[in-house]
């Protein structure tokens, strides 16, 4: 080591001593480690600049970490990725993860749509990140932020617990009256029940619908089109009798259920699988209401 | 720590069937996931289930129908009580409420699929995967089954014995991806291993980004030798640009392939006259790479898969879900247009040994699906035969694990049912990553379960650790040079110099490991750790598989070596095994069961 930079580290470590007594030798490094991103990403940036694509996108990307040193204040930043026809925006994220900044955090499994896990805020609408392509997105640059009214955990990714509990909070499964008396006997269900439910059983729990919904975002408690999407699974599967569907209508009446949306449309728009969730939503509330006029 | 009876790693189907059949008997079980279960990997699976349902179908038709695809390198006993044991299954999914497409007479709907001798392929739509992850889910919803979504399992806690056999698996080493906190978890009577493929060792593959081959690497590294990794299947079907999977259904339902000349090759060229574009899949993927690599591929890369003439009635009944793959990933619509499609990797034939209860030969540890090799799909896995394997094995694996009375294995395992050394000589030696260190095994002589434990999480803390917060070389060069050479070298066309290649490619992926550290400190949904400790995996997976395709000197089924052109049953009627011997992989073979307590098969020349 040079004298210079002894003198350097000497001071940088006196530094330390004086601001943080409690520091820990862990926390040193992390903390030394952390500066150190910072500035090599700084200095990446700076080398991104002067380098030029025959075809670029430009990616602005919503970045947040709560516990590294200059990324607990929420910020963008800008990736500059060569561009190939073909390419979705998952493929700009994860070019920019391998060769920009390894530290930049998303969801992603499949990559082909059925997995759920990268929903996200795309040129201001949520979609899958892995089904969007960037020919057919407008602008010059394309924004990508985590799913709006859900807690950002860090950078893209979101705390999907609430999600889930509303999902399981419909009892989302399967619950028939009986079984055929040969065990190996299948239930029957006509086409036309399948192509009835068909479209409600698509759902890969991404949180899109949930993410769009107004009512959602001011109603903690509301359901959710997802969970209600679930519940009108199972209680127009013929398969399953009169007195569980009972209980599920029950369930998507009470109070922060079917009654709380309002037919705005947003989740319908937005599913990535192009179920009608509004649709099935209303279609929950004739059933609840008919079924409550029954006694009457 | 956390403590349960059966803790199952990996949350696809064939960990959902294990937990629930743990549950039914009894035991108190958990499932650790480095994802949550409805983003598992099974969710994509298109085509269907295979099962002897219907009247002039019998599980031996669909027994022998396996184990000729398998081109005769599959187990009897796991093939026999594999097509047995799936009609229970696939009628168990329908009363749990999966979504089957359906007949005119309301019961589920059964299509043709390739190397079938009868009709027997169950299916909801193209999304048969799909439906099946979200309806086991439900019932693991039902039952009330503890998840700890998001925990990455990077370890096994694992006795230190010299001989594998005498080892026993007394839990599991987990992550939690949203805080970085290390814990163990203590299995009272087993832990399964049910982390599904391995297709990110390659660059060209229908596998999730997930599919880092988890399972096998760490069963490995605990001691429990990896059988038949070369075995690697191709589908034919893939698109150029993604690896996203147009399903076998497409060819089921009369689908068929042709090269830029406009001709339907299977045919014109000879491939497969018996059974054209319905010919198993490592026939048809040859076939596309032939027509290709002797200029009649379209654009130097690729063929088309034309189902226009379906219909659009028949198409959006049955094949929806393929217009949406092909428009969305491809900007084709399938209605108007054929779709490009090439081959590539989709499945792992070879995994963990394990017998026909999911058992390994280290006790308390067992496997199932994609990650395990019982051994069922032998050389070639026919099309719908994966979902049914998770479903028996999965249930099988689930019940052994929780103390049920299976009836003693045919299969043997471990290193005692070796019956010869393997003679492979590498061009470079192997090497291993952190030999001893990194053994799985605790290095104290422990032996009570929390002590091995507590030594495994203690080890775990210090590598994460030191991932953190030394400086270092990003995984992400390593990993994708390693996927580059094996698609490269290690592909549906394998050649001696190639696969030397990709070893030395491979050895030089380790070294750079070596170096390899964490740039993001955060211990808040650090994915770049994640990422960095599965590509040490992928590196473990990647060696064994090229290894195998360099020791089998002939050609089986998805294996085709240019040096050798025939199948040599004389000789090669064994499993290829793989030892983890401190870091050096040890080859051996153990010999193939023809013959259960049900049937005999007597090797058939495979016809086209």
């Amino acid at each position: 080591m040079s004298t210079i930079e002894q003198q350097e580290s000497d001071e940088t470590e006196a530094e330390t001593e004086t601001e943080t007594a409690v520091e820990s030798p862990g926390d040193r490094r992390r903390r030394e480690k952390a500066e150190r991103a910072v500035e090599d990403e700084a200095r990446r940036e700076a080398e991104e600049a002067a380098h030029e694509f025959d075809e670029a996108v430009e990616l602005k990307v919503f970045r947040y970490d709560p516990e590294v040193q200059g990324k607990e204040e929420p910020r963008f930043d800008d990736f500059t990725v060569p561009f190939h026809k073909g390419m979705t925006v998952l493929d700009a994220l994860i070019y920019s993860r391998d060769h920009y900044d390894s530290s930049l955090t998303f969801r992603h499994s499949c990559r082909q749509a059925v997995c759920g896990s990268d929903a996200l805020f795309i040129n201001g609408r949520q979609r899958l990140a892995c089904k969007t392509q960037i020919a057919d997105l407008d602008g010059d640059t394309i924004r990508v932020e985590p799913l709006p009214h859900q807690e950002v955990v860090k950078d893209l990714v979101v705390d999907m617990e609430h999600f889930y509990e509303q999902m399981h909070a419909v009892e989302p499964y399967f619950d028939p009256d009986e079984l055929p008396d040969d065990e190996m006997e299948e239930q029957r269900q006509s086409r036309e029940n399948r192509e009835k439910i068909k479209m409600s059983t698509r759902c890969i729990w991404c949180g899109a619908c949930m993410s769009s919904c107004n009512i959602a975002a001011g109603d903690n408690e509301y359901l959710g089109p997802a969970a209600i999407n679930k519940a009108y699974r199972f209680a127009m599967d013929e398969r399953e009798g009169e007195n569980r569907k009972q209980e599920r209508l029950r369930i998507v009446e009470q109070e922060h259920g079917v009654w709380r949306c309002q037919t705005q449309f947003s989740c319908t728009e937005v599913c990535p699988k192009d179920i009608p969730l509004t649709e099935h939503i209303q279609e929950l509330k004739r059933e609840s209401v008919k079924n409550n006029l029954k006694f009457w | 720590m956390y403590e349960h009876d059966v803790i199952v790693v990996g949350a696809g189907g064939a960990g959902l069937r294990a937990a629930i059949a743990a549950h039914e008997e009894g035991a108190d079980v958990a499932l650790v996931t480095k994802l949550h279960p409805v983003r598992s990997h099974t969710g994509a699976a298109e085509g269907g289930i295979n099962a002897a349902l219907r009247e002039g179908d019998d599980w031996d038709l669909h027994a022998y129908d396996t184990m000729k695809g398998s081109d005769y390198l599959g187990d009897a006993p796991a093939i026999d009580v594999f097509a047995q044991d799936a009609p229970e299954e696939v009628v168990q999914l329908e009363h749990w409420g999966m979504p089957f497409s359906r007949e005119d007479d309301g019961r589920a709907s059964q299509r043709p699929f390739g190397g079938m001798s009868f009709p027997r392929t169950t299916y909801a739509g193209a999304e048969t995967g799909h439906h099946l992850l979200h309806t086991m889910y439900e019932q693991v919803v039902k039952r009330g089954i503890e998840v700890y979504d998001e925990w990455y399992v990077t370890d096994l806690a694992v006795t230190d014995h010299e001989d594998p056999e005498d080892r026993e698996c007394h839990g599991v080493i987990g992550y939690e991806i949203a805080t970085g906190n290390v814990e163990g978890f203590r299995a009272n009577d087993g832990v399964i291993l049910a982390t599904g493929g391995l297709g990110q060792a390659f660059d060209h593959t229908t596998n999730a980004v997930a599919n880092t081959g988890d399972g096998c690497a760490m069963a490995y590294r605990a001691g429990v030798p990896l059988e038949d990794m070369e075995m690697i299947q191709f589908h034919p079907t893939t698109l150029p640009s993604t690896g996203v999977l147009i399903s076998e259904g497409v060819r089921g339902e009369g689908g068929i392939l042709y090269n830029d000349d406009e001709e339907r090759f299977m045919f014109e060229y000879g491939y497969a006259n018996n059974d054209g574009e319905l010919a198993s899949r490592d026939v048809v993927s040859r076939a596309e790479l032939t027509e290709v690599n002797n200029g009649r591929g379209i654009e130097d890369e690729y063929v088309h898969l034309d189902m226009r003439h379906l219909g659009e009635e028949r198409i959006l009944d049955r094949l929806e879900n393929i217009l949406h793959l092909a428009e969305d990933f491809e900007g084709v619509d399938g209605l108007d247009e054929p779709m490009p499609v090439k081959p590539g990797q989709h499945y792992a034939m070879g995994g963990i040994e394990c017998d026909e209860n999911g058992a390994t030969c280290v006790d308390g540890l067992y496997a199932a699906g994609e990650t395990a090799c019982v051994s069922l799909h032998g050389a070639n896995r026919l099309g719908g035969n994966a979902l049914p394997e998770l479903l028996v094995f999965g249930a099988r694996a689930g019940r052994h694990a929780a103390g049920a009375d299976m009836k003693e294995s045919e299969i043997s395992t471990g290193p005692s049912a070796q019956s010869e050394p393997g003679d492979v000589e590498p061009p470079v030696e192997p090497g291993a990553v952190d030999a001893g260190s990194d053994d799985v095994a605790a290095d104290g002589a422990a032996v009570e379960p929390d002590e091995v434990l507590e030594h495994a999480v203690q080890r775990e803390r210090e590598r994460v650790e030191s991932f953190l917060e030394e400086d270092g070389i990003n995984h992400a060069e390593v990993r994708s040079d390693v996927q580059e050479t094996m698609t490269e070298n290690v592909n549906v066309f394998r050649e001696e110099d190639n696969l030397r290649q990709a070893l030395r490619d491979i050895r030089a992926g380790r070294e750079r490991y070596q170096d390899v550290a964490v740039a993001d400190p955060s211990r808040t949904y650090n994915t770049d750790l994640i990422h960095t400790m599965e590509t040490r995996n992928i590196l473990d997976v990647a060696e064994a598989i090229t290894l195998g395709a360099l020791a089998r000197e002939e050609f089986r089924g998805a294996h085709w070596r240019a040096e050798f052109q025939e199948r040599r049953d004389e000789e090669w009627i064994k499993h290829t095994m793989l030892a983890w011997n401190d870091g050096t992989p040890e080859l051996y073979y153990k010999p193939v069961l023809l013959e259960s307590q049900w049937n005999e098969y007597e090797p058939k020349e495979r016809s086209y």
